[in-house]
């Protein structure tokens, strides 16, 4: 299984360099998010410094929604998602690598724009592994119910236009918490931002197991 | 169905995974197969042997692509026995998927990956070495810029070309070709005719549809009729019988499209 996931991760990544879509629609429409987001607030640099981590994790959430229609889109091909289905690849392991490959893109996103958060919004992150961990943790619950409510909707003619009103409900645990727990990680207060990866790290195990059973019969039902 | 043997492994096999004398490869009987509440196959009868070629025709609609994305897997079978090789399609029919290969109208393909990093992902999927892949690829003339061209900028024949290099790679125990010959220039076609006998030379079957008779005839061992979802008549190929030496046989009125082909 994990072989056959490296295998769909890699594919997923090498397409999506070579159309470079992240780099030139993902990543711009995030960085978008976080200016619009930081306009509407206005110039108050406390009020900015607040919101910071919220501005973030939207910017974050939205990112995924783009991501993941992409990810469903590498597939919805004419004749590749019978291809895939004929593969011999176990749904458990294109689950996996499609999830591995969302996160992978996520993180690099993520990168960037705490650097945009950080030069926008001039705040500093003291308590780094915290940001980090919420981050990683975050990205798996992400990227796993992502993958998830995509292979949900792919069958779909309106899976372009369902698939956020489906996944941002779902999500929206992780932009709470992971908010609180960058906020945490701003104010250098590790103890309550731990409290909030009790949310995050249950989340991601969760879909993450719930994909690795259900993705098979969502890919035969779509 | 009697006797019928389960593959008893997952892993990549042999060509043929029920060898000759033992259960044919395909094997339909009163096969009901839905496509919503439409009944695609409306019970269907068939069998097909190892080293075998069976030409389905029919006109639009007959159940012809039902029929080969049923052997596939891609569609439940929901009543009657369906079994390929050696599989109840009835009690699973995922689990044989990795047994076939199918060429549909449409080629699998990721539009930005070159057409060996195509037939690669095909290859390495089934957990076959790399060189496998290479030499479908070169058996099927995509060397040199065409090997490395994204299958995006491909021409439909050259997609299929690929499409095929990835079937042919995989070896599998049973070839479903959907309108093989749709798309591909004369060579193509001629070298087609030549895969599906080294196919059949190494213990594969193979399933066809066609709507040009005077091309997948003579690569066939019978010919099969189907018309509402059934299957309504045989005859005879002409893999083993001179085309010359077959009769030329109108077909029926609902064929009309598909021209004059030639029976025993």
């Amino acid at each position: 299984m994990w072989r056959e996931a490296a295998l769909v991760a890699g594919k997923d990544l090498r397409i999506e360099a070579r159309s470079r879509v992240g780099l030139w629609q993902v990543v711009p429409f995030a960085v978008l998010v976080l200016v619009l987001v930081a306009f509407a607030i206005g110039p108050d640099n406390a009020s900015l410094r607040h919101a910071a981590p919220g501005i973030f994790w939207i910017a974050v959430l939205f990112s995924t929604v783009l991501t993941i229609q992409r990810s469903v889109a590498v597939e919805s091909g004419e004749g590749t998602r019978d291809g895939l289905r004929l593969s011999g690849i176990d749904p458990a392991g294109i689950f996996l690598g499609k999830a591995a490959a969302v996160g992978l893109q996520l993180l690099v996103l993520q990168i960037v724009l705490w650097a945009g958060v950080t030069v926008l919004f001039n705040v500093r992150v003291h308590v780094v592994w915290l940001a980090v961990v919420a981050s990683l943790v975050a990205t798996i619950g992400l990227a796993c119910a992502g993958v998830l409510y995509g292979a949900l909707s792919a069958g779909l003619r309106v899976r372009d236009t369902l698939l956020p009103i489906l996944v941002l409900p779902v999500l929206a645990p992780v932009l709470l918490a992971g908010s609180k727990a960058w906020q945490a990680a701003l104010d250098g207060s590790s103890s309550s931002g731990a409290g909030w990866l009790r949310i995050l790290i249950p989340f991601a195990v969760i879909y993450l197991v719930i994909g690795i059973v259900l993705y098979g019969p969502l890919q035969e039902a779509a | 169905m009697p006797g019928p043997r389960p593959l008893g492994t997952t892993a990549p096999g042999p060509p043929t995974m029920v060898p000759k004398a033992m259960a044919p490869v395909v094997q339909f009987r009163a096969a009901v197969a839905l496509a919503g509440r439409f009944p695609a196959l409306a019970g269907v009868d068939l069998s097909l042997h190892t080293g075998e070629v069976v030409l389905v025709v029919g006109a639009n609609g007959a159940g012809k692509t039902s029929l080969l994305r049923a052997c596939a897997g891609l569609l439940p079978v929901t009543s009657g026995e369906a079994w390929i090789l050696g599989v109840d399609l009835t009690a699973d029919h995922t689990a044989v998927r990795r047994h076939v290969g199918l060429l549909g109208h449409a080629a699998p393909l990721y539009g930005e990956l070159t057409a060996a990093e195509n037939v690669r992902f095909a290859v390495r999927a089934l957990g076959l070495p790399a060189a496998a892949g290479d030499r479908a690829l070169e058996r099927l003339g995509l060397v040199g810029r065409l090997r490395n061209t994204p299958a995006g900028r491909l021409s439909a024949g050259q997609r299929r070309r690929v499409a095929l290099a990835a079937l042919v790679a995989r070896r599998p125990a049973l070839w479903l070709l959907d309108e093989p010959h749709a798309g591909l220039d004369a060579a193509s076609r001629s070298l087609l005719g030549d895969l599906i006998g080294e196919a059949v030379a190494d213990g594969a079957a193979v399933l066809l549809s066609s709507h040009e008779p005077e091309l997948a005839v003579p690569l066939s061992d019978r010919v099969v009729t189907m018309s509402g979802g059934r299957v309504t008549g045989t005859a005879e190929g002409g893999r083993r019988t001179p085309l010359a030496a077959l009769p030329a046989v109108e077909p029926p009125p609902d064929q009309g499209t598909m021209g004059t082909w030639h029976v025993a």
